[in-house]
């Protein structure tokens, strides 16, 4: 551990700053969802190559599992786990507690209700309010609310708009108190606590209550797209620009592509939600402009990457030495991919051909698993051992969990892409539908298998993590990770 | 300013969102303010094709119409059609169809004429519908296309109508066989009877005309035949 400034005042405690059991707590609900929705997905999967054994039941229904999902590993698994991570960072990079220990505990619960409440409300609502005469007259539905990422039913929207509240005071409260220029790290947390708070109200509520139609369909998309791109993203570049220099012990190569990368991301990000819908009634010049700003955040995208592969330059011998920074990097490497993909998916001329095919749903997990699920499990790897003070049981096993999740993910996105192209030229020719749906058939079953091996890294990592515990509580152990110490402004300013 | 709390929390923050929802979002609704947002109940009004298919259900189905909604009347219709977006909605049919239809990839040959916005000013289309994936065709133009009865046997078991169909069945819209839609069946065959139904050129490309089948026949019979040879019909289009 380095200190590339002096402490401003002496260096507080570790367990001063972080409490870990709630860091614990977080990334093991965060595992169990995933598991949820890796096993909803594999419903799916199963019900399009016309082998779901469990068709026909009503709360298994694929359709909507479909929706649990993705509302699961979006609210239930990288909300939880980037809960997790703040928990440790913000305090850590700060130098100072959250705001109260209590409210800690009291949003991990109530950010549970929600969740559960999403799920249970997805999975049971329309069952129930067909089946009780009471609630048949309801105004709204108990079920699933028709905005995509943001099916969260309609109930739950303000007690999770509220959650969102206390997470941004909770955080901004060490934030706020430092002095002088803040680190990119903060300023990425800084804005992600706006944006998904303006973003969360802006989507669940406008198309619901205000707005109808055409419009409600641009801001549909607006909010698909910041959901991604100011709540997930900037939190996950947050951790990255914090965990890559601590591992790699030294600063960012460059702090001012740093700052292009931020601002620019800034600007450019949230005018792009359009792209979603292109060749819809909206405004054509509305869509032009969001394929502009599509292309522009890609070219900032490149900016990032760059800065953190400079970073590394020197010491690549830790991608095969250090698991989390090699889970980081492929992270990197797939966002380069899928940024890449998107800056050509985005013009009208690609999506005449792939839209609406299973090139998007491709897209969509490489996002999501490739890049901001593989950071949060690097994180895992990092924290697991430290706050246990204990190592991984089996490297081995960490090194199956790595290759496994990648491999397959990989696999998955490849095929899927591909299925989407052909799809495209089915539709285009004017075959009939049913040609389009048996030539995918044989990506849908690579889809199932490479989804097996995504799980089956898991199941690695559940083992792994298990018999590490249990490691952990045997007397006598030798401690041989070391009580982590907080590093004071590590990496405030790059080389360049 | 680049560094700051201040001008991460209110430029970045508050300002580039304020910017982007002011260019992207409140722009196309006030380009279109003054499309009015129809009711439901405007909907159902003098949209004949739709009464149409409605009364069909009762005729079809006159035990489990009388059950669960009563007589065919255009409060009724109403009435059941938002039941009809619930149920679409909660059972996820917007995950795998979609909405509208494009302007290009020739979309127009397959479904008929290309979305418009007016098409969207109304009470089922909130939250709006487009809908992102197609694993099963665009709906937008569905409605009319296929009689009643192949709506129920397909909600019921889509293999039986569409073999190699990879959709999901749905038993629980109905009470044990496809000829007993429950409440959120009829309502959910309502509504994508509805989709499509307030073009001009309904149904889009198939021209209804009942061919008699030989024998004599008694009204009632006459008109069983005729959704027959419309069901017929619908076959050879395919």
């Amino acid at each position: 551990m380095i200190d590339v400034q002096p402490a401003e005042r002496e260096t507080p405690r570790h367990a001063d700053l972080v409490d870990e059991r709630i860091v614990l707590t977080y990334f093991l609900i965060a595992l169990f969802y995933l598991s949820l929705s890796m096993v909803a997905g594999l419903l799916m999967a199963l019900q399009l190559i016309r082998h779901n054994p469990l068709d026909g039941i009503e709360l298994l229904s694929p359709g909507r599992w479909r929706m649990v999902h993705t509302n699961v590993i979006a609210y239930g698994f990288l909300a939880n786990a980037f809960l997790g991570a703040l928990h440790w960072s913000v305090p850590r990079l700060m130098l100072r507690p959250v705001l109260d220990w209590r409210l800690s505990w009291f949003i991990l619960i109530a950010w549970q209700v929600v969740v559960l409440g999403t799920g249970v409300g997805i999975v049971l609502g329309p069952t129930l309010q067909a089946n009780v005469s009471a609630l048949e007259s309801l105004p709204f539905a108990l079920g699933a609310q028709g905005l995509e990422w943001g099916e969260t039913p309609v109930w739950i929207d303000p007690l999770a708009l509220a959650g969102l509240l206390l997470v941004a005071v909770n955080f901004m409260a060490p934030i706020t108190k430092s002095r002088g220029p803040m680190y990119v790290t903060a300023w990425y947390f800084m804005a992600a606590f706006v944006w998904t708070f303006l973003t969360y109200a802006m989507g669940n509520f406008l198309p619901q209550y205000s707005l109808t139609g055409t419009s409600a369909g641009a801001v549909g998309g607006l909010f698909i797209h910041d959901l991604v791109g100011l709540f997930v993203t900037p939190l996950g570049w947050g951790l990255m620009y914090y965990f890559v220099p601590v591992m790699l012990k030294k600063p960012m190569w460059s702090h001012g592509l740093s700052l292009v990368g931020f601002w620019g991301l800034a600007f450019f990000y949230p005018l792009n939600g359009i792209h979603h819908f292109l060749y819809t009634p909206i405004p054509m010049f509305l869509q032009y402009g969001a394929i502009v700003s599509t292309i522009a955040v890609e070219m900032v995208v490149t900016t990032v990457i760059v800065n953190f592969f400079a970073t590394i330059w020197g010491s690549s011998r830790a991608l095969i030495t250090n698991l989390p920074i090699r889970w980081f990097y492929t992270g990197m490497v797939f966002y380069g991919i899928t940024c890449f993909q998107c800056a050509l998916q985005t013009t009208l001329t690609f999506q005449a051909l792939i839209h609406f095919s299973d090139w998007v749903v491709g897209h969509a997990h490489l996002v999501m698993f490739g890049v901001f699920s593989m950071w949060l499990l690097g994180i895992m790897t990092y924290l697991f051992p430290r706050i246990w003070r204990t190592e991984w049981w089996s490297r081995e096993l960490c090194e199956w969990h790595y290759w496994l999740s990648a491999v397959g993910l990989f696999a998955m996105a490849l095929d899927l892409t591909l299925a989407g192209v052909f799809q495209g030229y089915y539709w285009a020719s004017l075959q009939p539908w049913e040609v389009s749906v048996e030539g995918s058939q044989p990506f849908w079953v690579v889809r199932v298998f490479a989804g097996l091996a995504m799980m089956a890294g898991q199941v690695c990592f559940f083992v792994n993590l298990y018999m590490t515990w249990r490691l952990s509580r045997e007397a006598g152990v030798s401690r041989v990770v070391p009580e982590p110490q907080p590093q004071a402004h590590l990496a405030t300013h790059g080389t360049n | 300013m680049f560094e700051s709390k201040s001008g991460v929390l209110l430029v970045a923050g508050l300002g580039f969102f304020a910017f982007a929802f002011l260019s992207n979002a409140l722009v196309p609704a006030l380009m279109y303010r003054d499309l009015p947002e129809q009711t439901t109940t405007q909907l159902v009004e003098k949209n004949s094709n739709l009464m149409y298919q409605f009364e069909n259900l009762s005729h079809r189905y006159p035990e489990q119409f009388a059950k669960h909604v009563g007589e065919p009347t255009q409060e009724n219709c109403a009435e059941i059609l938002e039941l009809g977006r619930r149920v679409y909605t909660g059972e996820g049919c917007w995950h795998c169809h979609s909405q509208f239809v494009r302007p290009v990839s020739r979309e127009e040959d397959r479904w008929g004429p290309v979305a418009k916005t007016e098409e969207y000013q109304n009470e089922l289309q909130r939250p709006v519908m487009f809908g992102t994936r197609r694993v099963g065709p665009d709906l937008s133009r569905e409605g009319g296309r296929r009689a009643n009865d192949w709506h129920a046997v397909h909600f019921f078991q889509p293999t039986m109508v569409s073999h190699e169909s990879p959709m999901p069945s749905y038993p629980w819209l109905f009470e044990g066989s496809p000829d007993k839609p429950n409440k959120r069946g009829i309502a959910l065959i309502t509504y994508v009877q509805w989709l499509g139904s307030w073009l001009e050129s309904y149904p889009y490309y198939e021209v209804f005309e009942p061919t008699p089948l030989p024998g004599n026949k008694t009204n009632e019979e006459t008109s069983e035949s005729e959704e027959q040879a419309e069901d017929a019909e619908v076959a050879t289009a395919e």
